[in-house]
């Protein structure tokens, strides 16, 4: 239930942990787009050591970031078989049939199963180190100029929270309504695909039902306490600015004139 | 003044419905009061008590809390007198963290920072919750939850603190966690305390007891008084008391038992000297 690393938040008080959530959602971003500028093996070396050195830097055991890989295994995989099937080439390795396997769609293979894990190993980095209110809060103010379009980012940025928090809530009851379920004789596990989706059928409805009944009574608590929309509201939760922030985006410049160099000129 | 008059309240649903599910509500509650609301379900109780701050609208009556006659103008400064717990500990809890949550209410009424800080901590070291202000909603228990939700009231300085049913989806730990707390709450800053419930302990700590039937209010009196009604209690949604229980049974085996209503401790001490020929 709990495999796909969503809001999990590790506590700690490392120095990724300390950045400020803008910082750490936009030099995300930002690394995805780097990983796709990536050309030539010493390239992929150095964000593969930007990597380790901020999951180092983390402080949180490296057995969580694998965690955050394995949902998407199926995914890797069928990826690389498609690479290592169709990618075109001339030297080739292993012939069977009409099965060809070349170097270059291995090549292809081992970059795609690179650009991946590191693509989930940043994300990880990010949804461990940063609270899910964090993050809605980055947003938030990532979001703020589009306030001048009458976009009510601060609606957003409270429903994004919410969702956020309830996430472990609903597991909970999911968890339960299976229990509730398997106590009547139903076994998850067994059948085909298509029989398989149809006992989530009736997992869905009552997780349902339950959700909409939550946000009414939410709304009701929300009222009682004096929630009456944006405006005059202030803020717990302030973004801080450091100078580590700035050190960040200091060395994701370089490293993005690294690759834009090393690109069109190496 | 009273802190709080309803006058002849009326209120249903829709106005399509014949019946009103609150039918001509009159009453009075003093500052530091602590009152308990019993009734059978869909008694009105929990329509009633959403009328002190206008979460409910009364089609006719008129509410005043502290010396403020309730509507749009001044809602939201009875909305911070009024504070409520609710009976779900996770469908009211807003925040992701502990202090984000006491935090909450302070955000809506515009509180500055550095102050919003200080009142969380406050209210936190009140509910006892003080060690666990980063903690999230899914790393506490119902009755901690609950403890937040009152820190989270208490930090909005209220002058009443509404429970609906706040205990009852509490295992008995919680519970009695969430009542202390309540208490020494009360004891401290001298709150008005409305609760609806149907655990005789909580009703039993009530100065008055309103009986609601069918939207109206159909006695008030001590809890003295209204727990001699014996197993008509059970009819208006409270558990009788284990002692109350045992002094019928009492009865039945052709003891003399005493008419007034008895705390367990008070009943021990009767049991043991029943006997003693001194």
């Amino acid at each position: 239930m709990d495999k796909l690393i969503l809001g999990q938040y590790i506590p700690g008080d490392s120095f990724i942990h300390r950045l400020d959530p803008r910082t750490k959602l936009i030099s995300s971003i930002w690394f995805i787009l780097l990983i796709f500028m990536a050309s030539g093996w010493w390239t992929y070396g150095l964000l593969i050591a930007t990597v380790f050195i901020a999951a180092k830097l983390s402080q949180i055991p490296i057995r969580y970031y694998i965690n955050g890989l394995k949902p998407l295994t199926f995914l890797i995989l069928i990826t690389v078989i498609f690479q290592l099937m169709f990618s075109q080439g001339d030297t080739i390795l292993f012939e069977f049939g009409w099965l060809r396997i070349t170097q270059e769609g291995l090549i292809n293979a081992v970059l795609i199963i690179i650009r991946f894990v590191l693509i989930v190993f940043m994300s990880t980095i990010l949804t461990l180190t940063t609270t899910p209110l964090e993050i809605a809060d980055g947003i938030e103010a990532l979001l703020r100029p589009l306030k001048r379009f009458k976009v009510p980012v601060q609606e957003i940025a409270l429903i994004l929270s919410i969702a956020l928090r309830f996430v472990p809530t609903l597991m909970q009851e999911t968890e339960k309504i299976m229990n509730a379920q398997r106590a009547r004789g139903v076994d998850f596990s067994a059948g085909n695909l298509l029989e398989r989706m149809k006992k989530v059928v009736p997992l869905l409805i009552p997780l349902f039902i339950s959700s909409i009944d939550r946000a009414d009574q939410l709304a009701v608590a929300m009222t009682a306490r004096g929630y009456h929309g944006g405006e005059m509201r202030t803020k717990l939760r302030q973004l801080v600015w450091s100078r580590n922030d700035w050190l960040i985006f200091g060395i994701f410049t370089g490293l993005t004139l690294f690759l834009v160099v090393g690109r069109f000129i190496i | 003044m009273s802190l709080i008059s309803l006058q002849n309240l009326f209120y249903r649903y829709t106005t399509s419905s014949e019946k009103f599910v609150l039918n001509d509500i009159s009453l009075t509650i003093e500052k530091g009061e602590w009152i308990t609301l019993i009734g059978a379900n869909g008694s009105g109780k929990s329509t009633l008590v959403k009328t002190l701050n206008g979460l409910n609208v009364p089609q006719k009556g008129e509410v005043t809390i502290d010396g403020l006659a309730l509507n749009e103008e001044n809602i939201w400064t009875i909305r911070q007198k009024v504070g409520m717990v609710f009976q779900n500990p996770d469908n009211q809890f807003v925040g992701s963290t502990v202090q984000d949550d006491v935090a909450f209410g302070l955000e809506n009424i515009g509180v500055p920072r550095e102050e919003m800080i200080e009142r969380i901590d406050q209210a936190l070291i009140r509910v006892g919750m003080e060690n666990f202000k980063q903690m999230e909603p899914a790393r506490l228990s119902g009755g901690q939850k609950q403890r937040v939700a009152i820190a989270g009231i208490l930090a909005l300085r209220p002058e009443i603190i509404v429970l609906d049913e706040a205990t009852s989806m509490l295992d008995p730990k919680g519970r009695a966690e969430v009542l202390s707390t309540v208490k020494s709450v009360k004891e401290e800053s001298n709150v008005t305390v409305i609760s609806i419930t149907h655990d005789i302990n909580e009703a039993a700590q009530a100065d008055r007891i309103f009986v609601m039937e069918q939207g109206q209010i159909k006695h008030v009196d001590t809890p003295e008084e209204i727990f001699k009604l014996g197993e008509e209690l059970i009819d208006l949604g409270l558990n009788v008391p284990f002692a109350e229980q045992l002094k019928e049974e009492l009865a039945r085996r052709g003891l003399n038992v005493p008419e007034e209503y008895m705390t367990e401790e008070r009943l021990v001490e009767w049991l043991w000297k029943y006997d003693s020929k001194m």
